[in-house]
Protein backbone atom coordinates (compact mmCIF):
# COMPACT_ATOMS: atom_id res chain seq x y z
CA UNK A 1 0.00 0.00 0.00
CA UNK A 2 1.15 3.32 -0.52
CA UNK A 3 -0.47 7.01 0.34
CA UNK A 4 -1.54 9.47 -2.31
CA UNK A 5 -2.78 12.84 -1.28
CA UNK A 6 -3.89 10.88 1.88
CA UNK A 7 -5.62 7.34 0.38
CA UNK A 8 -4.38 4.46 0.63
CA UNK A 9 -3.92 2.85 -2.45
CA UNK A 10 -2.72 -0.85 -3.55
CA UNK A 11 1.32 -1.02 -4.23
CA UNK A 12 2.80 -3.52 -6.71
CA UNK A 13 6.78 -3.70 -7.56
CA UNK A 14 7.85 -1.24 -10.46
CA UNK A 15 4.53 0.47 -9.90
CA UNK A 16 5.26 4.15 -11.55
CA UNK A 17 4.39 7.30 -11.30
CA UNK A 18 1.77 7.44 -14.43
CA UNK A 19 0.00 4.47 -13.27
CA UNK A 20 -0.50 6.23 -9.89
CA UNK A 21 -1.88 8.91 -11.90
CA UNK A 22 -4.00 6.68 -13.60
CA UNK A 23 -5.03 4.88 -10.86
CA UNK A 24 -6.04 8.04 -9.14
CA UNK A 25 -7.75 9.43 -12.39
CA UNK A 26 -5.65 12.25 -12.12
CA UNK A 27 -5.86 14.31 -15.30
CA UNK A 28 -5.08 17.73 -15.01
CA UNK A 29 -2.78 19.39 -17.13
CA UNK A 30 -0.18 20.85 -14.33
CA UNK A 31 0.87 18.32 -11.73
CA UNK A 32 4.02 18.71 -9.16
CA UNK A 33 4.48 15.54 -7.36
CA UNK A 34 6.31 14.49 -4.61
CA UNK A 35 7.62 11.13 -3.33
CA UNK A 36 8.69 10.55 -0.08
CA UNK A 37 9.76 14.26 -0.02
CA UNK A 38 11.45 14.14 -3.19
CA UNK A 39 10.56 16.32 -6.61
CA UNK A 40 9.70 14.03 -9.09
CA UNK A 41 10.19 16.11 -12.80
CA UNK A 42 7.82 15.31 -15.77
CA UNK A 43 9.98 13.90 -17.73
CA UNK A 44 10.54 10.97 -15.29
CA UNK A 45 6.60 10.01 -14.65
CA UNK A 46 7.18 6.81 -16.95
CA UNK A 47 10.41 5.69 -15.67
CA UNK A 48 10.19 6.65 -11.74
CA UNK A 49 8.93 3.84 -9.52
CA UNK A 50 7.65 3.86 -6.16
CA UNK A 51 8.46 2.01 -3.27
CA UNK A 52 6.16 0.47 -1.16
CA UNK A 53 4.61 2.60 1.73
CA UNK A 54 5.74 5.30 -0.11
CA UNK A 55 3.64 8.79 0.77
CA UNK A 56 3.07 10.56 -2.69
CA UNK A 57 1.86 14.43 -2.90
CA UNK A 58 0.51 15.04 -6.30
CA UNK A 59 -0.78 19.22 -6.46
CA UNK A 60 -2.63 20.53 -9.22
CA UNK A 61 -1.95 23.97 -10.32
CA UNK A 62 -4.76 25.96 -11.89
CA UNK A 63 -3.78 29.66 -13.64
CA UNK A 64 -5.35 32.13 -12.51
CA UNK A 65 -3.66 35.26 -10.58
CA UNK B 1 -2.97 50.62 18.40
CA UNK B 2 -0.12 48.87 16.88
CA UNK B 3 1.73 46.07 16.27
CA UNK B 4 2.76 43.19 18.85
CA UNK B 5 6.16 44.05 19.55
CA UNK B 6 7.45 40.59 19.86
CA UNK B 7 5.69 39.56 16.25
CA UNK B 8 6.72 43.39 14.91
CA UNK B 9 10.79 42.38 15.50
CA UNK B 10 10.31 38.92 13.84
CA UNK B 11 8.71 40.26 10.51
CA UNK B 12 11.38 42.96 10.87
CA UNK B 13 14.20 40.81 10.57
CA UNK B 14 12.59 38.55 7.61
CA UNK B 15 12.98 38.86 3.61
CA UNK B 16 10.22 37.72 1.51
CA UNK B 17 10.28 37.17 -2.17
CA UNK B 18 7.14 37.79 -4.37
CA UNK B 19 7.16 36.34 -7.63
CA UNK B 20 4.78 38.20 -10.07
CA UNK B 21 3.27 41.44 -9.16
CA UNK B 22 -0.30 41.40 -10.72
CA UNK B 23 -3.61 40.76 -9.14
CA UNK B 24 -1.55 38.41 -6.32
CA UNK B 25 1.41 40.40 -6.14
CA UNK B 26 0.84 43.96 -5.95
CA UNK B 27 -1.97 42.98 -3.05
CA UNK B 28 0.35 40.76 -1.05
CA UNK B 29 2.78 43.15 -1.14
CA UNK B 30 0.60 45.72 0.41
CA UNK B 31 -0.41 43.17 3.10
CA UNK B 32 3.16 42.54 4.32
CA UNK B 33 4.94 46.32 3.93
CA UNK B 34 2.01 47.52 6.20
CA UNK B 35 2.86 44.12 8.47
CA UNK B 36 6.31 45.84 9.04
CA UNK B 37 8.48 42.72 7.20
CA UNK B 38 11.81 43.98 6.90
CA UNK B 39 12.47 43.35 3.26
CA UNK B 40 10.72 42.40 0.22
CA UNK B 41 12.20 40.97 -3.19
CA UNK B 42 9.69 41.46 -5.88
CA UNK B 43 10.02 40.52 -9.64
CA UNK B 44 8.09 41.47 -12.69
CA UNK B 45 8.68 42.06 -15.92
CA UNK B 46 5.19 42.93 -17.44
CA UNK B 47 3.76 46.72 -17.53
CA UNK B 48 0.31 48.08 -16.46
CA UNK B 49 -2.57 48.27 -19.04
CA UNK B 50 -6.17 49.41 -18.08
CA UNK B 51 -7.44 46.21 -17.81
CA UNK B 52 -5.11 45.42 -14.57
CA UNK B 53 -6.75 48.26 -12.96
CA UNK B 54 -10.00 46.43 -12.17
CA UNK B 55 -7.96 44.12 -9.22
CA UNK B 56 -4.22 45.29 -9.04
CA UNK B 57 -2.79 47.66 -6.76
CA UNK B 58 -1.99 50.47 -9.58
CA UNK B 59 -3.84 53.23 -10.19
CA UNK B 60 -4.52 55.00 -13.93
CA UNK B 61 -1.61 57.72 -14.12
CA UNK B 62 0.56 54.66 -13.58
CA UNK B 63 -0.40 53.01 -17.37
CA UNK B 64 2.52 51.62 -19.51
CA UNK B 65 4.59 51.64 -16.56
CA UNK B 66 6.67 48.94 -15.22
CA UNK B 67 4.86 47.30 -12.26
CA UNK B 68 7.52 46.72 -9.81
CA UNK B 69 8.47 50.52 -9.85
CA UNK B 70 4.93 51.46 -9.61
CA UNK B 71 4.36 49.02 -7.37
CA UNK B 72 7.59 50.61 -5.25
CA UNK B 73 6.43 54.49 -5.44
CA UNK B 74 3.12 52.83 -4.05
CA UNK B 75 4.58 50.75 -1.20
CA UNK B 76 6.82 53.73 -0.13
CA UNK B 77 3.56 56.37 -0.04
CA UNK B 78 2.37 54.00 3.06
CA UNK B 79 6.03 55.16 4.55
CA UNK B 80 8.33 52.90 6.90
CA UNK B 81 10.93 51.17 6.91
CA UNK B 82 10.55 48.60 4.57
CA UNK B 83 13.60 47.33 2.15
CA UNK B 84 12.31 46.99 -1.28
CA UNK B 85 14.16 45.24 -4.14
CA UNK B 86 12.96 45.17 -7.16
CA UNK B 87 13.65 42.98 -10.39
CA UNK B 88 11.72 44.37 -13.53
CA UNK B 89 12.64 40.64 -15.39
CA UNK B 90 11.03 37.18 -16.11
CA UNK B 91 11.37 35.10 -13.38
CA UNK B 92 13.21 31.52 -14.81
CA UNK B 93 14.46 28.57 -12.80
CA UNK B 94 18.04 29.93 -13.50
CA UNK B 95 17.83 33.26 -12.46
CA UNK B 96 15.36 32.59 -9.32
CA UNK B 97 18.31 30.76 -7.09
CA UNK B 98 20.23 34.68 -7.62
CA UNK B 99 16.93 36.68 -7.42
CA UNK B 100 15.27 34.95 -4.26
CA UNK B 101 17.97 32.93 -2.52
CA UNK B 102 17.91 35.45 0.41
CA UNK B 103 14.40 35.13 1.00
CA UNK B 104 13.23 32.54 3.66
CA UNK B 105 9.79 32.50 2.49
CA UNK B 106 8.88 32.60 -1.64
CA UNK B 107 5.30 33.66 -2.58
CA UNK B 108 4.01 32.63 -5.56
CA UNK B 109 1.92 35.07 -7.57
CA UNK B 110 1.94 34.07 -11.12
CA UNK B 111 -1.02 34.00 -13.86
CA UNK B 112 0.06 30.96 -15.45
CA UNK B 113 0.09 26.87 -14.31
CA UNK B 114 3.16 26.44 -16.22
CA UNK B 115 4.78 29.20 -14.53
CA UNK B 116 3.55 28.05 -11.25
CA UNK B 117 4.82 24.96 -11.86
CA UNK B 118 8.12 26.00 -13.33
CA UNK B 119 8.59 28.55 -9.76
CA UNK B 120 7.85 25.59 -7.82
CA UNK B 121 10.19 23.07 -9.34
CA UNK B 122 12.96 24.78 -9.20
CA UNK B 123 12.50 26.70 -5.47
CA UNK B 124 12.27 23.30 -4.22
CA UNK B 125 15.02 22.29 -6.30
CA UNK B 126 17.27 24.91 -5.41
CA UNK B 127 16.17 25.68 -1.49
CA UNK B 128 13.95 22.26 -0.60
CA UNK B 129 14.34 23.38 3.34
CA UNK B 130 12.72 26.90 2.43
CA UNK B 131 8.72 27.87 2.65
CA UNK B 132 6.77 27.98 -0.26
CA UNK B 133 3.40 29.83 -0.52
CA UNK B 134 1.91 29.09 -3.84
CA UNK B 135 -1.77 30.29 -5.35
CA UNK B 136 -4.42 27.56 -7.12
CA UNK B 137 -7.43 28.28 -8.26
CA UNK B 138 -9.10 32.08 -7.97
CA UNK B 139 -11.46 32.57 -10.22
CA UNK B 140 -14.60 33.83 -10.65
CA UNK B 141 -16.56 35.12 -7.65
CA UNK B 142 -18.32 34.11 -4.07
CA UNK B 143 -17.83 30.53 -3.18
CA UNK B 144 -15.46 31.46 0.09
CA UNK B 145 -15.30 28.05 1.51
CA UNK B 146 -14.18 27.13 -1.50
CA UNK B 147 -10.57 28.62 -0.81
CA UNK B 148 -8.26 26.10 1.31
CA UNK B 149 -4.62 26.16 1.66
CA UNK B 150 -2.98 22.41 1.55
CA UNK B 151 0.22 21.71 2.68
CA UNK B 152 2.96 19.39 1.21
CA UNK B 153 6.16 19.59 3.58
CA UNK B 154 7.32 22.93 3.49
CA UNK B 155 5.08 23.74 0.50
CA UNK B 156 1.68 25.40 1.04
CA UNK B 157 -0.86 26.08 -2.14
CA UNK B 158 -3.96 28.55 -1.44
CA UNK B 159 -7.13 28.48 -4.02
CA UNK B 160 -9.69 26.61 -4.27
CA UNK B 161 -7.81 24.26 -6.65
CA UNK B 162 -10.26 23.98 -9.67
CA UNK B 163 -11.23 27.40 -11.09
CA UNK B 164 -9.46 28.35 -14.00
CA UNK B 165 -9.80 31.78 -15.79
CA UNK B 166 -12.11 31.11 -18.92
CA UNK B 167 -10.87 33.48 -22.45
CA UNK B 168 -10.58 37.04 -21.64
CA UNK B 169 -12.53 37.02 -18.15
CA UNK B 170 -9.83 38.90 -15.55
CA UNK B 171 -10.16 37.43 -12.13
CA UNK B 172 -12.33 39.24 -9.60
CA UNK B 173 -10.44 41.81 -7.45
CA UNK B 174 -12.46 40.27 -4.47
CA UNK B 175 -11.77 36.98 -4.90
CA UNK B 176 -7.80 37.04 -5.87
CA UNK B 177 -7.23 39.74 -3.02
CA UNK B 178 -8.76 37.39 -1.15
CA UNK B 179 -5.94 34.52 -2.19
CA UNK B 180 -3.40 37.18 -2.19
CA UNK B 181 -4.48 38.06 1.77
CA UNK B 182 -4.37 34.03 2.65
CA UNK B 183 -0.81 34.16 1.18
CA UNK B 184 0.78 36.50 2.96
CA UNK B 185 -1.34 35.99 6.70
CA UNK B 186 0.67 32.77 6.23
CA UNK B 187 3.87 33.81 5.79
CA UNK B 188 3.47 36.48 8.79
CA UNK B 189 2.48 32.84 10.44
CA UNK B 190 5.52 31.02 9.26
CA UNK B 191 7.90 33.84 10.42
CA UNK B 192 6.41 33.85 13.94
CA UNK B 193 6.87 29.92 13.55
CA UNK B 194 10.25 30.14 12.58
CA UNK B 195 11.11 32.50 15.79
CA UNK B 196 9.45 30.03 18.53
CA UNK B 197 11.64 26.82 16.58
CA UNK B 198 15.22 29.22 17.17
CA UNK B 199 13.88 29.43 21.09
Amino acid sequence: MITVNGHRIDWHEGMTIREILQVMKYSFRLLVIKVNGQLVKREAYDSTTVPDEAEVHVIHLMSGG
Amino acid sequence: MAHDPAQLKAWQAATIGIAGAGGLGSNIANLLYRAGVGKLIIADFDRITPSNLNRQFYFQDQIGRLKVEALKENLERIGGNIELSIHPIRVEALNLPELFGEAEILIEAFDRAEEKSMLLEAWTEAFPQKYYIGASGLSGVGRNESIHTEQFGNIYIIGDGCSEPIGNISPISARVTLVAAMQANLALELLLRKEDDNG
